[in-house]
């Protein structure tokens, strides 16, 4: 292939998606990367300001409490989301004649959008609740989880796992049934149990499912939004801000590019550094098996 | 099958059927208020309608502009899809094929860009195209769903047709095809499974999205997440109304889905697994 034929090729295939990449995603990376050490205000600059944005960022006490709030949020979702979808995977996959109709029910939320459940859980946690428990006297439901920063974490935690683990689920499941029937028999005429066999040979053979949901469940932990806003709008009294919406607020509602720009850096940073831990980790002990 | 194991299956059987009905039951409760007044919900939200009324679906067809936002975000979701389709199957075939360092430089440029946050765009991409943004917000918002969805869709064809012998184009290639007729006649039929992943994958997202289109787009492009959550804020108290618009909402998605289960599951777990 001579010279101009490559040319001709690459314009033909390859130019307009690499050009609408970078103008989308390379450019306004290393734009907004470059912003965070200017005196930017959405529209223009005047001068460097060094790490003005950073120190700034890191003196709001709002910042502290998001990002605490994030990391339990992420870390509390992680477990739940992961312990939950590979429950339902098992009894899925456990040759019930019901378990197509189980699989669609446990996947279903996941196809409609967060703003649309968070809402849904909205009317459940602040009017079908309230009504139903004072009907029927449960003390639990009485006030509504939403109105208190506790309650409202855990009424996070639970439309997450209602959200995601239906498709999480779909991972475990695909691993548990790449299992090959051989391996599964072999262990069943050496007499091991169900539950042995499920830790020992099931779960070490679909080591790389689990790093595949891990590393989905960490970087959605981290970018949640679209339930953060619609289920408790961050209150009360910006409590229940994950990083997503802070970063959103700080600058599109108070007009804080810089700092806004600048803990959006920091996100991308620890969803990277947490992402290649994991991985890392996961894979290894895929290998150790 | 022995008597031993059809306990615990039993067991297994209702465990499953609780939790199905846990998974479904905020939707019962959205149809089953959808058609109630509202002081009926606030006396009981778990009983039957009393009467089947299509009053509140009327007003929340009105207020939510609902066929304009079903417009919306049909003509976004499919423009973005089939876009993302020909640009990154093409892109995939030029960088699988031609073994040179800057295809393999630009395809780990791909893969290692998956991880940036869209947070992490959102504010320089706000002020970058502004102008862009005021002039046709509906095509910015494709532009750059294209951009940012580019990345996942191309990897996925890139898999795919590493996998393809390269005898095929080459035969193709000394009966004296161009090309782009290799491409569209012989490898882009073959990547139909590939296709219907990238199609499904993109499309969930894409008609999900809520956080680009609140920022760019205006209320004559609304997409269908976007004026319901305006909606609800609104008609919040309006309990009836504010269900009929919320199971107006989900219709569409889930009726896509029972139609397409099989390739919707086929589609994740590829999507998801690579």
């Amino acid at each position: 292939m001579n010279a101009g034929s490559k040319v001709r090729k690459f314009a033909i295939f390859a130019a307009v998606p690499m050009a609408i990449f970078s103008a989308v995603l390379v450019y306004p990376f290393a734009q907004g990367f470059f912003l965070t050490f200017t005196d930017w205000d959405g529209f223009k600059y005047e001068k460097f300001t060094g790490t003005a944005n950073y120190t700034k960022s890191f003196k709001d006490p709002v910042f502290w409490s998001t990002l605490g709030f994030t990391l339990k949020f992420v870390v509390v979702s992680l477990v739940a989301v992961n312990v939950v979808a590979f429950g339902l995977a098992l009894i899925v996959t456990a040759k019930l004649r019901s378990s197509t109709f189980l699989r669609t029910f446990f996947f279903v939320p996941n196809l409609i959008g967060g703003v649309v459940l968070g809402v849904i859980w909205q009317f459940i946690f602040n009017t079908a609740l309230i009504s139903i428990s004072s009907r029927f006297n449960l003390p639990f439901f009485k006030d509504s989880w939403l109105n208190e920063t506790n309650t409202a974490f855990w009424a996070l935690i639970i439309v997450t796992v209602w959200q995601s683990s239906g498709y999480m689920m779909i991972i475990y499941i695909t691993g548990l049934i790449t299992v090959e029937q051989d391996v599964l028999e072999a262990a069943r005429v050496d007499g091991a149990s169900a539950l042995r066999t499920l830790l020992a040979i099931k779960m070490p053979l679909m080591a790389q499912a689990f790093t595949i949901s891990l590393f989905l469940t960490l970087r959605n932990g981290f970018m949640a939004y679209d339930v953060n806003v619609a289920l408790t709008g961050g209150g009360p009294y910006r409590t229940t801000e994950l990083i997503s919406m802070h970063i959103f607020q700080d600058a599109f509602a108070f007009g804080n590019f810089g700092t806004g720009q600048s803990k959006a850096v920091i996100m991308f940073l620890m969803v990277a550094i947490a992402a290649l831990v994991q991985v890392s980790v996961s894979k290894r002990l895929e290998v150790e098996r | 099958m022995s008597k031993s194991s059809s306990t615990p299956r039993k067991i297994i059987f209702a465990v499953g059927a609780i939790l199905s009905f846990a998974y479904v039951m905020p939707f019962v409760l959205v149809f089953l208020n959808a058609f109630k007044p509202k002081y009926d919900i606030l006396e009981n939200p778990l009983a039957w309608p009393k009467q089947v009324s299509w009053d509140n679906f009327q007003q929340a067809m009105l207020k939510m502009n609902f066929f304009r936002s079903l417009t919306n975000s049909i003509i976004i979701t499919v423009i973005s899809v089939s876009a993302l389709i020909v640009f990154s199957s093409m892109l995939a075939y030029y960088l699988a094929r031609t073994k040179t360092k800057f295809s393999k430089v630009t395809f780990l440029i791909l893969v290692a860009s998956m991880i940036v946050p869209f947070q992490a765009l959102m504010i320089p991409f706000m002020s970058i195209f502004a102008q862009f943004v005021s002039l046709n917000n509906r095509a910015a918002l494709i532009f750059f769903y294209i951009g940012f969805g580019v990345a996942l869709s191309t990897f996925l064809y890139h898999g795919f047709i590493s996998k393809i012998p390269m005898d095929l184009d080459e035969a193709a290639a000394m009966d004296g095809a161009s090309d782009l007729t290799i491409f569209w006649k012989i490898m882009f039929p073959m990547l139909r499974p590939v296709t219907a992943t990238v199609a499904i994958v993109n499309a969930l997202w894409i008609w999900n999205d809520f956080l680009l289109p609140r920022l760019v787009l205006t209320q004559e492009t609304q997409t269908l997440p976007l004026s319901t959550y305006l909606f609800y804020g609104q008609y919040s108290t309006e309990y009836g109304q504010a269900m009929a618009g919320l199971l107006l909402a989900v219709l569409p998605i889930i009726i896509f889905y029972l139609i397409l289960q099989k390739q919707f599951i086929s589609g994740i777990t590829t999507g998801a697994v690579k």
